[in-house]
């Protein structure tokens, strides 16, 4: 068996979320080898190489690489998988948008958002909003996979050594161009790698009424996110939605403010190690799942919450 | 020009699935069924374009079993001129009906494809990618804002750190996220004027498309349940569980 680990990077540094990619690899079992593709992201390929397990990296440096759209590296993965039997990406944005792709050129089905591994060709995933955990077993010779970085603790950053080896291929298939990007800029941790996350829900009232949630985290060096509602409301921008069609977190500790507890929500969160919530519904949903529950107004209870922590 | 949009019928997403106790799947016997919401992003969005007078005609299609036809004629009161349905009583999986689509492509050779980034169901997320590469087409997935013009077409995606703007050659495959739109509801004349348009039905032989799944289910399990929890009588003992019982902060 040999596996190809897609690195999520942002061209200057390795996103950590490919540590826990390069676990699920490690439990197929077989060579490991990275991808690094981009432009001039010869630093990001160093860091790949010293990650403990990894045997080789592939560094495709190049213009067409730049934004990671999908048409160029869908096309690249492809032709690189032809020598392994595996080839696993992160489920974020970058890897949900190429990897089908690349299942798709190379006549393959894709495991999307696997949470487990239990052998070879057999995965676990959820199903239906995570209120369902299906087995599935795959019959194809060569498996395009997706992987849940909050369900594998990620592999050690240093202790590999593997060589680097670049590709000239370049594959420009010209039919799409990136025109720009507005990224939300944030001191906080990442929300998918936080130990601690705080969100609020519709209940904040507004996007003003956020800064008590960002005092409380920074005082744990906690990230923010939020629901669906809070999202539509304008409240907060959409990078920071927890749920099915956001973003999937399992902290230690996840504090749910003003957040009753929807179906889509619970999917993105109840993986998380202690749930806490504090709304003033007792009847709300969210006090099904929470370990600790506080029935209370947000408005008092987070501000005495911050000033006795 | 041409919009096809691909529609998926699924569980309601209000449903609170139950699991089968021989852990063969999912129960779907007498549950609510509707269009997966994304699709209903599609749909809307189709409609718009058309309003705009970018779109002359919108075609709605759906693989699955017979009762997909509800689906179908619910997009059609929504704006869709005409509709086909693949009929099949496989467990169609993306790749499968990514062919099949692509099949259906190839007849109508529409200019933009319109999806759902997934379907609430399998949450996949994959058919529209799939789509795109089969036909050889770029692709705007995770949409929340389309622009047509010039022979492109130029997307606002989500990403996880923000928002991305690509601009794709026509023709081309757009996947719908939730921000996109907020979509209309059928009114009661429209659904009616639906009955009388026309909705082809087809088979994935006609397609000359095979649908026969490449990843089996094994079995399929509810979650782990979490252990109940306790309701606290104040902010000081919930900061003092934290600290001593929970140990997080």
């Amino acid at each position: 068996m040999s596996v190809l680990v897609y690195a999520e990077h942002d061209n200057a540094a390795l996103n950590k979320v490919t540590l826990s990619v390069v676990a699920a690899a490690k439990a197929i079992g077989g060579d490991i080898t990275v991808l690094v593709a981009g432009k001039g992201c010869g630093a990001v390929a160093e860091e790949a190489a010293k990650i403990d397990g990894v045997s080789k990296v592939l560094c495709a440096d190049n213009d067409a690489y730049e934004h990671q759209l999908a048409e160029n590296v869908g096309d690249l993965v492809a032709e690189v998988a032809a020598d392994y039997t595996h080839v696993l990406a992160a489920a974020t944005t970058t890897g949900k948008n190429f990897a089908p792709r690349t299942a798709a050129l190379l006549d393959v089905a894709q495991i999307s958002e696997i949470s487990d591994v239990v052998d070879a060709d057999t995965f676990k995933r959820p199903i239906y909003a995570g209120n369902a955990i299906a087995t599935v077993k795959s019959s194809d010779a060569k498996k395009v996979i997706t992987v849940r970085g909050t369900s594998f603790d990620g592999v050690a950053a240093e202790g590999g050594s593997a060589a680097v080896e670049s590709l000239d291929a370049a594959k420009n298939a010209g039919t799409s161009a990136f025109v720009g990007e507005e990224l939300a800029k944030s001191d906080r941790p990442e929300l998918t790698s936080a130990e601690i996350v705080i969100s609020g829900g519709r209940g904040m009232g507004n996007g003003e009424n956020f800064e008590i949630l960002y005092k409380l985290a920074d005082k744990l060096g906690a990230g923010v996110g939020a629901s669906r509602a809070a999202v539509d409301a304008g409240f907060v921008p959409n990078d920071m939605q927890v749920g099915q069609t956001g973003k999937i977190v399992a902290p230690n500790l996840y504090v749910a403010v003003g957040i009753s507890g929807a179906i889509q929500h619970l999917a993105g969160m109840k993986d998380s190690k202690v749930i806490v919530a504090i709304n003033k519904d007792e009847e709300a949903p969210i006090f099904q799942v929470a370990d600790y529950g506080l029935v209370a107004d947000l408005f008092e209870a987070v501000p005495e919450l911050d000033g006795k922590l | 020009m041409k919009v096809l949009v691909p529609i998926k019928r699924v569980i309601d997403y209000n449903v609170k699935v139950r699991v089968k106790a021989d852990n063969s799947g999912v129960d779907l016997a007498n549950v609510k069924m509707a269009m997966n919401p994304f699709c209903e992003i599609a749909v809307e969005e189709a409609v718009r374009l058309k309003e705009k007078g970018v779109v002359t005609e919108i075609v709605a299609v759906s693989i699955g079993p017979k009762t997909a036809q509800e689906q179908l004629r619910t997009a059609m009161a929504l704006g869709a001129d005409r509709s086909i349905l693949v009929e099949t009583d496989e467990d169609v999986q993306p790749l499968g009906i990514a062919k099949a689509l692509k099949a259906i492509v190839d007849e109508e050779k529409p200019e933009l494809v319109i999806l759902g980034k997934q379907a609430i169901d399998g949450d996949n997320n994959q058919t529209g990618q799939m789509l795109a590469a089969l036909t050889g087409m770029p692709q705007g997935t995770f949409a929340s804002e389309v622009n047509v013009a010039d022979g492109k077409v130029k997307v606002t995606r989500e990403i996880d750190g923000g928002l991305q703007t690509v601009e794709l050659t026509l023709p081309a495959v757009v996947t719908t996220d939730l921000r996109l739109n907020e979509p209309r509801y059928a009114s009661l004349p429209n659904i009616m004027k639906a009955k009388k348009k026309p909705l082809d039905t087809k088979t994935a032989a006609d397609l000359g498309v095979d649908l026969t799944p490449r990843v089996t289910t094994v079995s399929v399990e509810a979650p782990a349940e979490r252990q109940a929890g306790i309701i606290v009588g104040s902010v000081d003992e919930l900061v003092e569980k934290l600290k001593n019982e929970a140990k997080v902060i």
